[in-house]
């Protein structure tokens, strides 16, 4: 019998399939999938070292670029786990708008991630119908925030202003349509033979071997494990919504696939609820030390653009002291550990993202796997690298 | 809060030695720990019945340049059965190493690649410690409060070596 050889084939990181610049190094028998290093930090920017010379607002507009697609669930871990440090309380309608932009939000990281998806196994058409609604939401997030992809809307103690003119009625629109979009999308793949064949039953781990790797959010409920940081630690008032944890049952691929279709339901519907008991009120905390003042003030009162000057350019000092806090982001549980040693920059300003976890157990996934397989496992854990590497 | 207290009580109870303070900041207990019996009583929080720490959500390093023990380590569990978060702390020398806890969580590969790679710091019986982020040839640790936010080379310029 011929010895057998081992073909090693470098994947990446220029790989369009890799969603970023993930270089995975294959080890193959045949076709078959015997070792598999991930290799990571080409996008690396050292956006831990690069905030504790910042003050923390002006870490703000960092965390839009953890996930480029879920920025406003990045801003929203990060104001939360600085107004912990603080201990401050935000607005009613501050939390319930931001609710539903990190759900809007939540929706089009997942319409990215459905149509990328797709796209990567071969179903070209849903790219084109998931970018057709993305761009709605998009549309939404540019009059309330004025930036697309990187909006910067949340403030430590609320949102940077309240919601424009009109922009309810775009929000119901687009409720009211999407889940006939769903419906759509659901034509295409979920009973598409081509999908399931592709799917089923590919990048199976043991739901202990999940845990044990830190896999968290769609992919970790794909295996069903009903673990979702909006369930288990409520912030930002998501106890008020009516809402459930769809779970898969044996976490293959288009487990995954299904998981993340009922998360845009509900989102959906978190979202409709969030209009619907939208409070009235202030959308900033009233603290001097902590939030800018409002813009008229400053272009006409001393006092307020002595203020304003102060917050820009000092920053303010919390308290000594360590806090982590963590969001339901759309690719799993993302936290900030923060630690203030009182002075107006974080001492340490750890990321803890839910990519980089989830990628570690890639390896596993993809073992005795085809090579084919490997590119919907990467799809449907659904990573993106600015996170992976921050 | 009950939960928590239970977790507390049975560390001191096991490692009486070790456990050096438990503290509450803002509705989240962190117990600082001495290093020598760390990987024991991590496996310990993970194999507890009662206690069940089964997912590491984070571990990460701190550094205290100029004060000593230098650096800080971070682990922070979660336990699905109790809904808890327990945040584990220790401190380490410069030269020193601290066991790996990879045979317990999975997830900590990766971690302490990460922490080695930003700290230097060196965890013993890991498999695979190679920098994570940053390439093989990369020299200092990034993350160490004494290395420049603007890279060492900042104000040279930049000739390539051919």
């Amino acid at each position: 019998m011929a010895e057998t050889r081992l073909m090693t084939i470098n994947m990446g990181p220029q790989h369009p399939a890799t969603h970023g610049v993930l270089r995975i190094v294959l080890e193959l028998d045949g076709e078959v999938i015997v070792r598999s290093t991930p290799h990571l930090g080409h996008l690396h920017r050292g956006m831990e070292k690069l905030a504790e010379s910042k003050t923390y607002h002006q870490a703000i507009p960092l965390t839009d670029r953890l996930d480029y697609t879920n920025a406003m669930g990045n801003n929203l871990a990060y104001v939360l786990a600085v107004e912990k440090l603080l201990g401050i309380e935000v607005p009613k309608r501050a939390q319930y708008i931001r609710v539903m932009m990190a759900e809007l939000q939540r929706i089009a990281a997942h319409l990215i991630w459905l149509g990328t998806h797709a796209l990567d196994i071969g179903a070209m058409t849903p790219l084109l119908y998931t970018f057709r609604e993305r761009e709605e939401i998009l549309r939404i997030f540019e009059e309330v925030a004025g930036g697309r992809l990187t909006p910067t809307y949340l403030r430590i103690g609320g949102v940077s202003k309240d919601l424009p003119e009109g922009i309810e009625e775009k929000i119901k629109a687009f409720v009211q349509a999407f889940p006939g979009h769903l419906n759509e999308y659901e034509t295409l793949l979920t009973k598409n033979v081509i999908w399931l064949k592709r799917t089923k039953g590919i990048g199976i781990i043991s739901a202990e071997d999940a845990i044990s790797f830190g896999v968290t959010g769609p992919t970790l409920r794909g295996f069903g494990v009903k673990y979702d940081v909006r369930k288990a630690f409520p912030y930002s008032s998501y106890d008020e919504f009516d809402f459930e944890i769809p779970t898969g049952s044996v976490g293959d691929v288009y487990d995954r696939y299904i998981v993340r279709l009922r998360e845009m339901e509900w989102s959906n519907s978190i979202v409709r609820q969030a209009m619907e008991k939208l409070p009235k009120g202030p959308v900033l905390a009233g603290d001097p030390r902590i939030t800018l003042p409002p813009k008229d003030d400053v272009l006409t009162d001393i006092a307020s653009l002595i203020r304003q000057f102060k917050i820009v350019s000092e920053g303010f000092q919390p308290p000594k002291g360590e806090v982590y806090a963590s969001v339901e982001a759309s690719k799993g549980e993302l936290g900030f550990y923060i630690v203030s040693d009182g002075s107006n920059h974080p001492f340490r300003f750890r990321i803890r993202t839910p990519s980089f976890a989830n990628l570690g157990a890639l390896s596993k996934m993809i073992e005795g796997a085809l090579i084919a397989d490997v590119i919907s496992v990467i799809g449907s854990i659904d990573i993106v690298l600015g996170e992976v590497d921050r | 809060m009950t939960e928590i207290n239970l977790t507390v009580k049975k560390l001191k109870e096991k490692f009486s030695n070790s456990i050096l303070e438990a503290t509450t900041f803002r509705g989240e207990v962190t117990v600082s720990v001495a290093k020598g019996e760390i990987f024991e009583i991590c496996k310990f929080l993970h194999s507890d019945s009662d206690l069940h720490y089964r997912l590491l959500t984070d571990l990460c390093g701190l550094d205290f340049f100029p004060h000593t023990p230098r650096f800080g380590l971070v682990y922070l569990l979660y336990s699905m059965k109790s809904n808890q978060r327990l945040r584990v702390k220790t401190r380490v020398e410069e030269m020193e190493s601290l066991p790996s806890v990879e045979s317990i969580w999975k997830a900590a590969n990766w971690y302490e690649r990460e922490t080695y790679d930003l700290f230097g710091i060196t965890f013993d019986n890991h498999p695979d410690l190679r920098r994570i982020m940053l390439w093989d040839g990369f020299e200092g640790h990034p993350l160490r409060k004494d290395y420049p936010v603007e890279g060492p080379d900042f104000d040279k310029p930049f000739v390539p070596e051919v």
